[in-house]
C-alpha cells in the first residue's frame, strides 16, 4: 500500500513536468535531446503505472532465489541503499535535463554578464556569462554519466576478451596477453590518457577512447582469474565432450558464471572515469566549453575562486556525490553478490 | 629472497623499452608531416630535410624509434614550444616533482596507517565510525577539487598558506609553507584508501587463531596489535600503496595544475595544450620510469615483508 501512495504521488508529479513541457512549452520532440527526455518520461509513466495498477508484476522476479539472497544481502547494507536512490535521482535528471532545468545551460543573459550568488532565481548562482549553474549542473550529469558509461562499456569490452583469452588459452598466450597489459598498465593510466589525446586532439569521442583504452589491467585480471576457477569444473568438460567450439563455451558458459563480479568491477571502474574525465576536462584537455562538463565548470570556477566560490563549489559536489554513490553501490553490490574479494 | 630480487630486476627492461615503444608509437598517430610540425612557425625546406636526416621521418619505424630515443637522451630533441633540449626542461623541473610526491607519500603513510590500525582495534567506536565515513568521501573526491577547496580555505579565507607557485626547497620557510597545500591537497586520496584498506586488513588479521594464542601466553595487548596483527596486515597495505600509486601519479598533474606547481606534470599538460609532440613524449616517458622504478621498490619491499614469496 505504501509502494502503491509513494508510486502515486511520483506519478502525479511526473505528469505535471510533462504537462508543462508538453503542452504549455511545446518541448516535445524538436532535438534529439527533447526526444530522449519525451521517450524516457514515457517509459517512467509506464513503469509508475505499472507499478500502481498491477502490482503483482515482477513477483516472478522476485520469486528467484538468487535474487531474494542478493536482495536481502543488499538490503542489509544502508549505504548501498542510499547509493542506489542517489543513482536513481543522477538518472532520473540526467535524462530529463532539458524539462526540468528551469534556464537553457548555453543562453548568455547580456543583462547581467557578472556571477550573481546563489539566490531563489538562480538556486546555485550564475557563472561570469550569467548562465544559471544549476542548469548547467543538470547538463553536466548526463556528460559524466554518458562518457563515464561508454568509457567503462569500451574498458570492459577489451579488458574483458583479453582476460577471455589469456585465462582460457593458458600457457604461452596467457603470458603473453598478462606481460602486454602489465606492460601497458606500467604507464600511469592519466598519463597515458594525456597522450593519447595529445595525439588525437581533443574532442568527446577521443576523450572516451583515451579513457576507455587505460587502465585495462582490472578487467582482463579479474576475468583471467575467474576463467582459471572454472575452466577446471565439470560443466565445461561436458561441454567440451558435446563438441561446443571454444567461442561457444567462452560465451555461453564462463562468461554467464563471472557477470556478477564484473559487475562490481565495472560499478567501481565507473566512479574512477568519471573522476578521470572530470580531471582532464579541468586541465581543459577534455570536453571543450562552452558544453557544460563539471570538470570545464571547475576549471573556470577556479579563476574566480576568491570572488564567486559557488562557481566551483556546485559541479565540485556534483562529482563527489555522483562518485560516492557508483562507489558505495559497488561496494554494497559486492557484498551481495560477489564473495570473491576485488582489489 | 635473492632470486625474486634478479627477477624484478630483470623484469624492468622490457617494462622500460615496452613503455618508450607504446607512448611512441602513440605518437606516431598524430596527423600530418612530423618534421613541420617539429619546425613550427620557422619552416624551411632546409630545415625539414635536416629534421628528417636527423630522425629519419621517411626510415621504418624501429629505426625512427631508435633515433628517437638517442636524440632524446643526447638532448637533440628540442621544444617546440621552449626552443630549448626537451632533456633540459624536463631536468629542471624534476626535482620540484619529486619533492611534492615523496612529502606526501609521507603525509598519507604517517596519517593512513594509525587511523587505520586504531580504527580496526577500537571497532565500531566514534573514532571509527568518523574516520571511516571520511574515508569513504575521500575516495570519491577529485584531488583538484581539493585544491581548490584547501585553497579557499587556508589562503584566500585563513590566510595562512601561499595559494600557489614554488617558494624553494623545502628546508627553508618559504619553500615548507608553498609545498604544504599541494602535498596534503594530494595525499587525500591515498589516505582515504590507505586507511580503509588498513582497517579492514587488521579485522581480518585479528580475527585468527594465533592472536588467542599470543594473548593467552599473556603477551601485552600493545605487542599482539603492533608486532603480531600489524606486521601481517602490511602485506595487503603495501599492496594497495603500489596499486594507488597510479591514482597518486596522475593526481600529480593535477595538483601542480591546480597550485602552478612547476614540476613535470604540469609540463606535460602544458606540451598538450600546445601541441608540443617532442615535450609530451619526453615529459611522460620520464614521468611514467618514475612510476615504474617506483613501482619496482613497491615490490622490492613486499618481497622483503613477505617470506612466504621466496617459495614461489
Amino acid at each position: 500500500m505504501k509502494k502503491k501512495v509513494i508510486s502515486s504521488i511520483f506519478l502525479i508529479i511526473q505528469l505535471y513536468i510533462n504537462y508543462q513541457n508538453w503542452i504549455v512549452k511545446n518541448k516535445i520532440w524538436n532535438s534529439l535531446e527533447l526526444k530522449a527526455a519525451t521517450l524516457f518520461s514515457v517509459f517512467v509513466i509506464l513503469l509508475l503505472m505499472l507499478i500502481i495498477f498491477k502490482s503483482d508484476l515482477f513477483s516472478s522476479v522476485k520469486e528467484n532465489d538468487l535474487f531474494q539472497k542478493t536482495w536481502k544481502e543488499f538490503n542489509k547494507n544502508l549505504g548501498g541503499k542510499i547509493a542506489a536512490v542517489m543513482l536513481l535521482c543522477i538518472f532520473y535528471a540526467a535524462f530529463m535535463a532539458p524539462f526540468i532545468a528551469p534556464y537553457s545551460p548555453l543562453e548568455i543573459d547580456y543583462s547581467n554578464m557578472n556571477y550573481s550568488p546563489p539566490s531563489a532565481a538562480h538556486w546555485f548562482g550564475t557563472d561570469d556569462f550569467g548562465r544559471d549553474i544549476f542548469s548547467r549542473v543538470l547538463y553536466g550529469t548526463r556528460i559524466a554519466l554518458g562518457i563515464g558509461f561508454s568509457a567503462v562499456f569500451l574498458n570492459a569490452l577489451l579488458g574483458i576478451t583479453l582476460g577471455l583469452l589469456a585465462g582460457y588459452y593458458g600457457g604461452k598466450t596467457d603470458m603473453i596477453i598478462m606481460r602486454l597489459v602489465e606492460i601497458w598498465n606500467s604507464i600511469p593510466f592519466i598519463l597515458l590518457a594525456l597522450a593519447i589525446i595529445a595525439a588525437l586532439g581533443k574532442g568527446m569521442l577521443n576523450l572516451i577512447i583515451a579513457v576507455g583504452v587505460t587502465g585495462l589491467i582490472n578487467f582482463s585480471r579479474l576475468t583471467r582469474s575467474i576463467v582459471l576457477q572454472i575452466k577446471e569444473k565439470e560443466y565445461i568438460a561436458a561441454a567440451k565432450a558435446l563438441g561446443s567450439s571454444d567461442i561457444r563455451i567462452l560465451y555461453k558458459h564462463i562468461l554467464p558464471n563471472s557477470i556478477s563480479s564484473l559487475i562490481v568491477l565495472g560499478t567501481l571502474r565507473i566512479g574512477i572515469s568519471i573522476l578521470v574525465v572530470a580531471g582532464l576536462s579541468f586541465l581543459g584537455l577534455g570536453i571543450q566549453p562552452p558544453t557544460p562538463s563539471w570538470g570545464t565548470m571547475l576549471n573556470r570556477g577556479q579563476e574566480f575562486l576568491t570572488s564567486a566560490p559557488w562557481m566551483s563549489i556546485f559541479p565540485g559536489l556534483a562529482i563527489i556525490i555522483t562518485v560516492l554513490s557508483f562507489n558505495l553501490l559497488g561496494d554494497a553490490l559486492r557484498d551481495a553478490l560477489d564473495p570473491r574479494q576485488l582489489d | 629472497m635473492f632470486a625474486y630480487i634478479i627477477k624484478r630486476l630483470l623484469w624492468i627492461i622490457p617494462v622500460l623499452i615496452g613503455v618508450s615503444l607504446i607512448l611512441f608509437g602513440i605518437m606516431q598517430l598524430v596527423p600530418g608531416d612530423p618534421a613541420s610540425i617539429m619546425l613550427g612557425t620557422n619552416i624551411t625546406p632546409e630545415a625539414v630535410k635536416a629534421l628528417n636526416a636527423k630522425f629519419g621521418f621517411n626510415e621504418p619505424f624501429h629505426i625512427r624509434y631508435f633515433l628517437m630515443l638517442k636524440n632524446f637522451l643526447n638532448g637533440e630533441l628540442e621544444s617546440i614550444y621552449y626552443k630549448d633540449q626537451v632533456i633540459n626542461i624536463i631536468g629542471n623541473r624534476l626535482y620540484a616533482t619529486i619533492e611534492l610526491g615523496t612529502l606526501s607519500l609521507i603525509i598519507a603513510v604517517i596519517i593512513a596507517i594509525p587511523t587505520g590500525v586504531i580504527a580496526a582495534v577500537k571497532k565500531n567506536s566514534v573514532f571509527d565510525l568518523i574516520s571511516m565515513f571520511i574515508a569513504t568521501i575521500g575516495i570519491s573526491v577529485p584531488a583538484f577539487f581539493t585544491g581548490i577547496i584547501f585553497i579557499y580555505l587556508f589562503s584566500v579565507y585563513f590566510k595562512i598558506f601561499p595559494s600557489s607557485g614554488y617558494g624553494g626547497p623545502f628546508w627553508t620557510a618559504e619553500g615548507i609553507s608553498h609545498l604544504i597545500l599541494p602535498a596534503f591537497a594530494l595525499s587525500t586520496v591515498m589516505i582515504a584508501s590507505t586507511s580503509r584498506l588498513t582497517r579492514s586488513a587488521m579485522l581480518d588479521i585479528m580475527k585468527e587463531d594465533y592472536l588467542v594464542t599470543a594473548r593467552s601466553k599473556g603477551v601485552k595487548e600493545k605487542t599482539v596489535i603492533l608486532k603480531h596483527a600489524f606486521r601481517n596486515a602490511l602485506i595487503p597495505i603495501i599492496t594497495n600503496i603500489g596499486n594507488q600509486l597510479a591514482m597518486m601519479f596522475g593526481g600529480a598533474i593535477l595538483i601542480e595544475s591546480v597550485f602552478a606547481w612547476p614540476g613535470v606534470g604540469r609540463l606535460a599538460v602544458k606540451a598538450v595544450e600546445f601541441r608540443d609532440q617532442p615535450l609530451v613524449f619526453g615529459s611522460i616517458l620520464i614521468l611514467s620510469f618514475i612510476y615504474v622504478l617506483v613501482n619496482l621498490l613497491v615490490d622490492l619491499l613486499y618481497g622483503f615483508i613477505n617470506p612466504k614469496i621466496t617459495y614461489n
